[in-house]
């Protein structure tokens, strides 16, 4: 162990790669040498060309902006209303006790077992996923929302008062920006819910095209490169929406002048 | 007047200003944040609608639903009549499927999450004490993690065929991606003071894990594996929709195809109970274990 201490932070960077690459290693050998008869164990290569027969044709992107469609429209209804459900729940006590249990029992419901409602009450369309995505990206906005606006530190609210702020004056100078970076918490995990259940509802409403169905397609059919290059892209496309929110939330977090996370 | 002003009831405890300091500012226009004078009178009142006041909300839906079954705003068929819901509740309870279903359901959450929270532990605890484990595993582990459990659906269909082991594995992995990031964190936020305190006592390595570092990571550890629950609760859901026998999210498929919706939203209010019940059971160890703690994790790093 004692030589490893002196690695320079330059090749520990490459550490990362090791694992990957083996795991391809193995992969392929395993492939190549016939270690197995099944037909699901395809090789590299094989999901390499399939990737590139998907990336080329027209089907694929449809696919990929069907589900995007779906997972911003449903990201942006979510989130109004979970803002607003949130601030409203977070600054007025009166509301918090008429609705806030009920909504803390609301959200117990595993997000899952509303799909079977959902595709009575709306269908398989497009509406009944939605409504679906809506409902994914509004509980994690409440939740944080609501939080971030409790946890003012009290000491900013008394400079207010000191002050003579107005309730809205606190409310818009003091209270909104102290709980920004909550609301942001919030806004990222249900940027990350919204891309979970934009799949679910693709994969349990099944109808119409997607990045989801193309996923059902290519497991129906035992089509193993398939599946294994829609599971890349969905992972790369959720990985993009983080990076993008990350991107966004700092660039906020300086506008405001608020220490990052 | 200051009296006065301190008297008043304060919604949260307000920082103490050096005495003199308070004196010398001007006087500022007091506006109550809110309305809290409430008179002698009326204490009963109020502590009334405290307890009466979230079941209001409760009680209009209920209502709501009521009339809108019994004016034939909606048919029976997407919404059944809430006395209708209770009825196929009450038969799961008596018939005794409700707790053949439950059952199957609670063996796979709980061995899924034990199988994910072991391995999840273990990774976390490798990566959060050797800088070279973290090296090598962590960036394939943020790789893989970035794909949900769902997308593992079809994959882990195909490997593992629809028995029993599918849903172990996916639950497991659910649980084991939260679990070990919080764990990570968990070992990496160890209090600098006390390690240092722990070196200047000749600590060996082993003991100062021990001593120093696990007691310190207790709470983020058990909000780790918190998460790791509701994640493994919701995934079983998901994989018994898709592919099951028996268990609650059985009983929600089958019932939505045979058009029983109250057999669904029977099912829905178990599993929302269920979830309930869990979370509860978890606030209370929690609060037990940061009983004597001074702050919650946050405070600790």
């Amino acid at each position: 162990m004692s030589a490893v201490i002196a690695v320079s932070p330059g090749s520990r960077r490459y550490r990362g790669w090791v694992l990957p690459i083996a795991a391809i290693a193995i992969w392929w050998l395993a492939s190549h040498q016939g270690w197995s008869q099944s037909g699901l164990l395809v090789s590299p290569e094989k999901v390499a060309v399939t990737a590139w027969e998907q990336i080329t044709s027209d089907k694929f992107w449809r696919a990929i902006c069907a589900s995007l469609t779906r997972n911003l429209s449903g990201f942006f209804i979510g989130t109004s209303l979970g803002l607003v459900l949130g601030c409203l729940l977070g600054l007025s006590r009166h509301f918090e006790r008429l609705v806030g249990p009920s909504f803390n029992t609301f959200k117990q419901i595993s997000l899952f077992a509303w799909i079977p409602l959902i595709s009575v009450w709306f269908g398989l369309g497009d509406v009944a996923k939605v409504a679906f995505l809506s409902l994914a990206a509004l509980v994690p906005v409440v939740v944080n929302t609501c939080d971030g606006l409790r946890s003012v530190p009290p000491n900013l609210l008394e400079v207010a008062r000191v002050y003579g702020f107005s309730r809205w004056q606190t409310i818009i100078g003091v209270m909104l920006p102290a709980a920004l970076p909550s609301i942001f918490t919030g806004l990222y995990l249900a940027l990350v819910y919204s891309w979970l259940a934009t799949i679910g509802a693709e994969y349990l409403l099944v109808s119409g095209e997607g990045i989801g169905n193309t996923l059902i397609d290519g497991s129906e059919h035992f089509m193993m490169d398939l599946v294994l290059f829609a599971m890349v892209v969905i992972g790369l496309v959720g990985w993009s929406l983080n990076a993008l929110a990350r991107v966004c939330e700092r660039r906020m977090q300086r506008l405001y002048g608020i220490a990052p996370r | 007047m200051a009296r006065a002003q301190t008297a008043r009831p304060e919604p949260y405890a307000a920082p103490a200003l050096p005495r003199d300091n308070v004196k010398r500012l001007p006087p500022a226009p007091i506006r109550p944040v809110r309305k809290v004078e409430i008179p002698r009178t009326s204490q009963g009142f109020a502590n009334l609608r405290r307890y009466t006041e979230p079941w209001l909300l409760p009680l209009v839906l209920l209502g709501l639903w009521y009339l809108g079954v019994e004016r034939g705003w909606l048919s029976e068929q997407v919404l059944p009549p809430p006395a209708y819901v209770y009825q196929t509740l009450s038969d799961l309870i008596t018939s005794g499927d409700l707790w053949i279903n439950a059952l199957a359901s609670m063996q796979r959450v709980v061995l899924g999450f034990a199988l994910g929270a072991s391995i999840g532990v273990v990774l976390g605890a490798a990566m959060g004490l050797s800088r070279t484990v973290e090296d090598y595993l962590l960036p394939t582990f943020n790789a893989l993690v970035q794909i949900p459990v769902l997308a593992w659906l079809p994959f882990a269909l195909l490997v593992f065929g629809i028995g029993e082991p599918l849903k172990y594995v996916l639950i497991a992995k659910a649980a084991t991606v939260p679990i070990t990031l919080c764990t990570l964190q968990a070992f990496h936020q160890a209090p600098k003071g006390l390690l240092e305190v722990g070196r200047a006592y000749g600590f060996s390595r082993w003991q100062s894990v021990v001593g120093i570092v696990l007691p310190a990571a207790v709470p983020t550890l058990f909000t780790g594996l918190r998460l790791g629950f509701t994640k493994a609760w919701l995934s079983l859901v998901v994989v018994e929709l898709v592919a099951s026998s028996e268990g609650l999210g059985y009983l929600i498929v089958y019932g939505r195809q045979l058009f029983q919706l109250d057999l669904v939203m029977a099912a829905v209010v178990v599993v929302g109970a269920v979830g309930l019940l869990i979370d509860r059971g978890f606030d209370y160890v929690e609060r037990r274990l940061n009983r004597g703690r001074p702050g919650t994790a946050g405070a600790l790093s």
